[in-house]
């Protein structure tokens, strides 16, 4: 009796230990192949997801230019990496938007590391229809209308046009969730800092996405980086207000500061960089890494591209 | 007896006690799992919950603005109704399949097709819900597209369907148990008084299984209620009340999903979007609560 007992603790006690072990071990095991593979420095890279494809080129380019560096890529959203500054779980954090100060403070407070603010190059945002639409340029008014809090435009007619393609008539307003760089940009562009964007809107979760949704919905009109324009869509010259010319969002007009919803991207390091970070952004700032940028269908920065 | 037990358990050796006492703490572990996830979700979002928050605003008012910079609204009407209007049509959607098959493979089919049949709603129940949102915005989008010549097809329906399909499992699994339940005796008395299958089924089984019944729809209900991922990306995203089954929506799960991300904690938006948590738990809780007393009123029969 007593012996049958001893055999089902001894037992027990195994089956409980082999999963401990396993459990326990794996991770480690993982950690430590990695770390014998590689014995590169893993930048950790984080954020917008306007500049996730951007970041993403990068990165692969650069596995090609260091032997002793690569870089890890993620999105989320601008948000994702300001929040991922403010733990200190990133070296490089991208943002489509400007770092607030009060988010820089908590990451200088959180860290003991002052993040590092850097331009690597331009995004235009365009408004985008359906390639059918019979629309061909807009005015931020008309946006401010369209997309605004008690805003006075909500159907096509209102624009002026006939739109055969929507039966309903009715403006489908395609936006970004809320923690998007995109989507705080845009606003703020449209309707400065005193109203907000009409609630009622399809917040999609995506740069790319945007793009495809409107690209199947002849009645959506949205806003998105100019470099994910497809055959589908139609990209709209914009007009700060009725009284002035219309620019379709190109390089020539975002680098001539004359398309009105042009915006800087950022990159922002914890702490002043050094060692493998600051090679990898100066990389990214050089002719080489700038190249990547108007590849993507982004505007590189002014004094590289001349 | 009491004397006998104490008597056993003093004799017996170390290693049965430890093992008892171990297996004890696994049990007492879910319940103190449970209290820690409330506890937790409370704590973060009481302070602004007694304390601040408007809250006939918040399950009255539509206007759902946590990012305005002057003017930060938190009403969450239109997500609760959003919630429960996409877990209603799934249910209308969900329940006439899943009883109906639960009736069939209680009932109907022969055993070697039960277990197979089985075997494949088992599968049905291990698909992940992001594959559900995925085939979601991606197939039944341009599917609803196609048929219901909607502008968009990241609807109510699209994210109904999704939350069917995904709790079908649930309540085919819980309405055969209570099917199986029943006492084969009530069905050999009823054919014995010349009954045919279907009226075995309609004028028997179904009164006699209610309860099982009830509780196999609740059950399937609050799967739906907590489900996150598939109606995130299936619905689109919108705050919106519905007008139809083709309008788009937003769940209370959802915009969880969507703005915990960005927001600082301990920040008010970061304790609203806990609140919404405790809304979801009190929900759940009641539906899950309801259903357990559903089936112990079977036990007690």
């Amino acid at each position: 009796m007593k012996g049958r007992i001893g055999y089902t603790t001894i037992y027990l006690l195994v089956v409980l230990a082999c999963g401990f072990v396993l459990n326990g071990c794996s991770p480690k095991d993982d950690a430590s192949v990695a770390e014998t593979e590689t014995t590169q420095f893993i930048i950790k890279n984080k954020g917008s997801d306007t500049m996730v494809n951007l970041a993403q080129a990068w990165a692969e380019k650069y596995t090609e230019v260091s032997t002793t560096a690569s870089v890890e890529v993620s999105g989320g959203g601008s948000g994702t990496g300001v929040a991922a500054l403010i733990n200190g779980t990133v070296d490089i954090a991208n943002c489509s938007r400007q770092v607030r100060p009060t988010e820089l403070e908590l990451a200088t407070q959180n860290t003991g590391k002052a993040p590092q603010e850097f331009i690597v190059g331009y995004d235009a945002l365009a408004v985008y229809v359906h390639h059918d639409t019979p629309l061909n340029k807009i005015t931020i008014t008309q946006l401010a209308e369209i997309y605004g809090e008690n805003g006075t435009i909500s159907k096509w007619n209102d624009l002026g046009i006939l739109h055969s393609d929507c039966p309903s008539d009715k403006i489908i307003r395609i936006s970004r969730q809320s923690n998007s760089g995109t989507y705080f940009y845009f606003r703020e562009a449209l309707l400065g800092t005193s109203r907000d964007f009409r609630i009622g809107s399809l917040d999609l979760h995506g740069s790319k996405d945007v793009v495809e949704v409107v690209g199947r919905t002849p009645c959506a009109i949205g806003y998105s980086g100019m470099g994910y324009a497809t055959s589908h869509v139609k990209m709209l010259e914009v007009a700060a207000d009725p009284d002035s010319p219309y620019y379709p969002p190109n390089l020539e007009n975002v680098l001539a500061k004359t398309y009105p919803i042009a915006r800087p991207l950022y990159m922002y390091s914890l702490g002043e960089p050094i060692g493998e970070v600051k090679i990898y952004l100066d990389w990214i700032l050089s002719a080489e890494g700038q190249k990547i940028v108007e590849k993507l269908g982004f505007v590189p920065l002014e004094s590289k591209s001349e | 007896m009491n004397i006998l037990r104490k008597k056993s358990a003093a004799n017996l050796p170390f290693s049965e006690t430890a093992i008892e006492l171990f297996i004890r703490l696994c049990g007492i572990s879910s319940i103190i799992f449970v209290f820690g996830i409330f506890f937790f979700v409370f704590r973060e979002g009481a302070g602004f919950l007694f304390n601040g928050l408007d809250l006939g605003q918040f399950l009255t008012s539509v206007e759902w603005q946590p990012t305005s910079l002057n003017n930060k609204r938190y009403g969450a009407f239109a997500l609760i109704v959003g919630t429960f209007s996409v877990t209603l049509l799934a249910m209308c959607i969900a329940v006439p399949f899943g009883l109906g098959a639960a009736i069939f493979v209680s009932e109907f089919c022969s055993p070697k097709l039960r277990e197979t049949f089985k075997i494949i709603i088992e599968l049905l129940a291990a698909i992940p819900s992001v594959v559900w949102g995925f085939i979601g915005l991606t197939l039944m989008n341009q599917l609803i597209i196609a048929v219901f010549k909607a502008p968009i097809g990241l609807t109510m329906l699209n994210g109904s369907i999704m939350l069917a399909l995904m709790s079908l499992p649930i309540i085919v699994s819980i309405a055969e148990d209570a099917l199986k339940a029943v006492p084969d005796s009530y069905r050999e008395a009823a054919e014995a008084l010349g009954a045919t299958r279907w009226q075995v089924v309609y004028r028997v089984l179904l009164p006699a299984a209610k309860n099982g019944l009830l509780a196999a729809v609740l059950l399937g209900a609050a799967r739906s209620i907590g489900e996150t991922m598939a109606v995130l990306m299936a619905t689109g995203h919108s705050v919106n009340i519905p007008s139809g089954p083709l309008s788009w929506i937003r769940t209370l799960t959802a915009t969880i999903a969507a703005e915990l991300g960005e927001v600082a904690r301990g920040d008010e938006h970061y304790q609203v979007l806990f609140i919404i948590g405790i809304l979801l738990f009190t929900i759940t809780f009641v539906v899950n609560l309801i259903a357990d007393l559903v089936i112990k009123g079977i036990r007690a029969e």
